[in-house]
């Protein structure tokens, strides 16, 4: 199974693609299959994240763009040109490591400089003041890499690949390794930095929020293919399978027997009320699916109580629990039919609060619910390590 | 908030006398290694130089006079100028031949051994299992004039008809590359060992080649474990007596033979005593000259 990226998808075999262009990848180690049949587009100076959990073979698809590891099958293009089998020192790729892998012996104007030393480039050391500046970091020139903090060495290992200006800059989880504020800060300045040097950035993480705040596309990837591409927001809002509900952000998924598909509704009876689905937010083939709904979609209000939602309500709901976060109320619903469901309600101040045992109804506007094929697990992604 | 502020002035109040005590079991600990030292290493070489300083007309029977006789070392010089020289020459090969083989060794079961690693350690340290002097002696046998290796360079012509491995130079460095190659392998794998892989695919990345990015990145992160390595291998080697006494002959005699010769044969102490400060001088010389252009003095 595999995507491609609905906005560029030119046939395969076609050599003008100026982007990074993987087709039929396949990586085994021995009986283990770390990636399989991958098809990947990435557009030229377009920021690309691999979102995924470990071991789903993100990091694999990174180490064989990057040559260090060579595909079982398939092959491997950037801007028309086979690199598939090419030794790693001899592609325009630089990789930005996830422990950074800065040389200890050498001082941070010498790592940066390292690689346009090996390929004897004129006037290094003013390149390489000019990285520092970029990465602000031209007081620490001389330091070595174990004297500076994980942020700081964070940066040198991205001055160092940058400065060798490749097609594509590979960033293996860059940020795993920071305290959260660094992150987001983090997050800001690579994001920053794409833009304003106009490189390919494909960017692997398991962290779905970092994915979404600084890539154009995302691609999900779990146990070795790639489940779902795309644009962040497209991605949230219309997930195509149950690992990607789960993966990004948090769904409600409900089981429901398909009645009917008629023009760009569908019909699906969940425990005996009809609720309606937009036709393009379905992707369950068969009679039955997983109604799928995000918590913050939910609205919560008194028994029969009418809410701004003109369409699905749900009634017979008992809170189970509640928990305030301040911008936010977070509740468990108990169904009729036993099922709990999230609920998240933003503390806008325009509606009070519920206790634990309370009576209440739900409600949700059609547009926002999706559909999901029965046969996937749906608590799949649901459990993140982290 | 109140209660926190109502313990924290005691927790500081019981600090000093803690670390009082434990500055005196620093001092304590370092006793007994002290002690050591200067029974085993300050009292011997002080009665090392002495004797290097005896009247040398003295002898056992009589005893030494202690004349400042300085002219000893002149006289050990002259004399014995030549197997100085020949073990400075003879060490520095074997630690060269020595650094060459046990680096690939090492690299092989730092980088390539997975699961052997272990086991191939063993093997490396297996020798010292069996004493120095018989396997010294089994390399009598080896290369002997009627052994397979002596027949065999003579089948390809290496040797002449009546060539002969053992009493040649190479007879002798070979057995000093053999004896002291473990002294050289241990401290390099411990170097290669702690190397991150992911230096070496950085290297790689950033555009080195094998080669470049093992004398870029690899050789450097080793520098450690080869000056440990060749030291360890160096100082034992040039005043090894063993392999050129079984091995060589009286034209292959090292430094080493000739301080166990006037210690025992000849009984002259001031002159035995003599070389061997020289010999100590020397080395230590040579190291410090080293270890100074290899940037490693944090070694010492």
């Amino acid at each position: 199974m595999s995507q491609v990226a609905e906005t560029a998808s030119p046939p395969a075999g076609d050599t003008t693609y100026d982007g990074l262009r993987l087709r039929g990848v396949t990586k085994s180690f021995g009986a283990f299959t770390a990636v399989r049949d991958l098809d990947l587009d990435v557009p030229r100076g377009s920021f690309f994240a691999l979102l995924g959990p470990s071991g789903c073979g993100k990091t694999t698809t990174l180490r064989m763009v990057a040559g260090l590891e060579t595909p079982t099958s398939g092959s491997i293009t950037l801007a028309g040109d086979d690199i598939t089998y090419a030794k790693p020192y001899r592609r325009p790729v630089n990789t930005v490591f996830q422990n950074y892998a800065l040389f200890p012996h050498l001082d941070i104007h010498e790592n940066i400089a390292f690689g346009l030393k090996r390929r004897k480039v004129a006037d290094v050391d003013t390149r390489v003041r000019e990285m520092l500046d970029l990465v602000e970091l031209e007081t620490q020139a001389r330091k070595r890499p174990a004297q500076l903090s994980g942020g700081q060495q964070q940066r040198v290992a991205l001055a160092r690949a940058l400065i060798n200006e490749p097609e594509v800059l590979l960033l293996d989880e860059p940020l795993g390794a920071l305290d959260l504020k660094l992150r987001r800060a983090m997050q800001i300045e690579l994001k920053r930095i794409q833009t304003e040097v106009g490189l390919t950035f494909v960017h692997v993480t398991h962290d779905q929020e970092e994915a979404m705040t600084m890539a154009d596309t995302v691609a999900v990837m779990n146990r070795g293919v790639i489940e779902q591409m795309g644009a962040p927001e497209e991605l949230y809002e219309n997930p195509h399978t149950t690992f990607v509900a789960n993966f990004l952000g948090q769904s409600n998924l409900v089981e429901g027997a398909i009645k009917g598909r008629g023009g760009d509704v569908v019909t699906v009876d969940m425990h005996g009320i009809d609720v309606s689905i937009p036709a393009a937010r379905s992707h369950a083939a068969g009679d039955r699916g997983w109604i799928g709904i995000r918590p913050e979609k939910v609205l919560i209000g008194d028994p029969g109580e009418d809410l701004d939602a003109p369409g699905n309500s749900i009634p017979g709901g008992v809170v189970t629990d509640v928990s305030f976060v301040g911008v936010s109320t977070q509740y468990l619903v108990r169904m009729p039919w036993g099922q709990e469901l999230q609920v998240f309600q933003q503390n806008t101040g325009h509606r009070r609060l519920y206790r634990t045992g309370e009576a209440v109804e739900l409600s949700w506007r059609p547009e926002y619910a999706f559909l999901l094929d029965i046969s996937q697990d749906a608590s799949a992604g649901a459990e993140q390590e982290d | 908030m109140a209660s926190t502020a109502g313990t924290a002035p005691v927790a500081v109040d019981a600090k000093p006398d803690t670390g009082r005590r434990r500055g005196r079991t620093g001092y304590l600990l370092i006793l007994p290694g002290l002690a050591w030292l200067v029974l085993f290493f300050v009292i011997p070489f002080y009665s090392l130089i002495a004797t290097s300083l005896y009247d040398p007309n003295g002898s056992d029977f009589r005893g030494y006079d202690m004349t400042y006789h300085i002219q000893n070392y002149w006289t050990a010089i002259q004399e014995y100028w030549s197997p100085l020289l020949r073990s400075l020459a003879y060490g520095a090969i074997a630690t060269l031949l020595c650094l060459v083989l046990g680096y690939v060794l090492a690299y092989a079961i730092a980088f390539k051994a997975g699961r052997w690693k272990n086991l191939m350690l063993v093997l490396v340290i297996a020798p010292f299992f069996t004493s120095f002097l018989v396997r010294t002696l089994s390399w009598k046998l080896i290369l002997a004039d009627d052994g397979f290796v002596v027949d065999l360079l003579q089948t390809v012509h290496l040797l002449g008809e009546d060539g002969r491995l053992l009493a040649t130079p190479v007879a002798v460095v070979a057995g000093l590359t053999y004896n002291f190659l473990p002294f050289m392998v241990l401290p390099l794998f411990a170097s290669v060992d702690k190397i991150d892989p992911r230096l070496i695919e950085a290297s790689h990345d950033l555009y080195a080649s094998s080669f470049v990015g093992f004398w870029k990145v690899t050789w450097p992160l080793s520098l450690p474990g080869v000056v440990s390595g060749t030291l360890l291998t160096f100082i034992p080697a040039v005043g090894d007596y063993i392999n050129a006494q079984l091995l060589g002959s009286p034209n292959q005699r090292m430094i080493g033979s000739v301080i166990q010769s006037q210690f025992t044969d000849a009984n002259n102490y001031p002159i035995a005593a003599a070389l061997s400060m020289i010999l100590m001088v020397l080395i230590l010389v040579m190291v410090l000259v080293y270890v100074r252009r290899a940037g490693t003095e944090e070694l010492l």
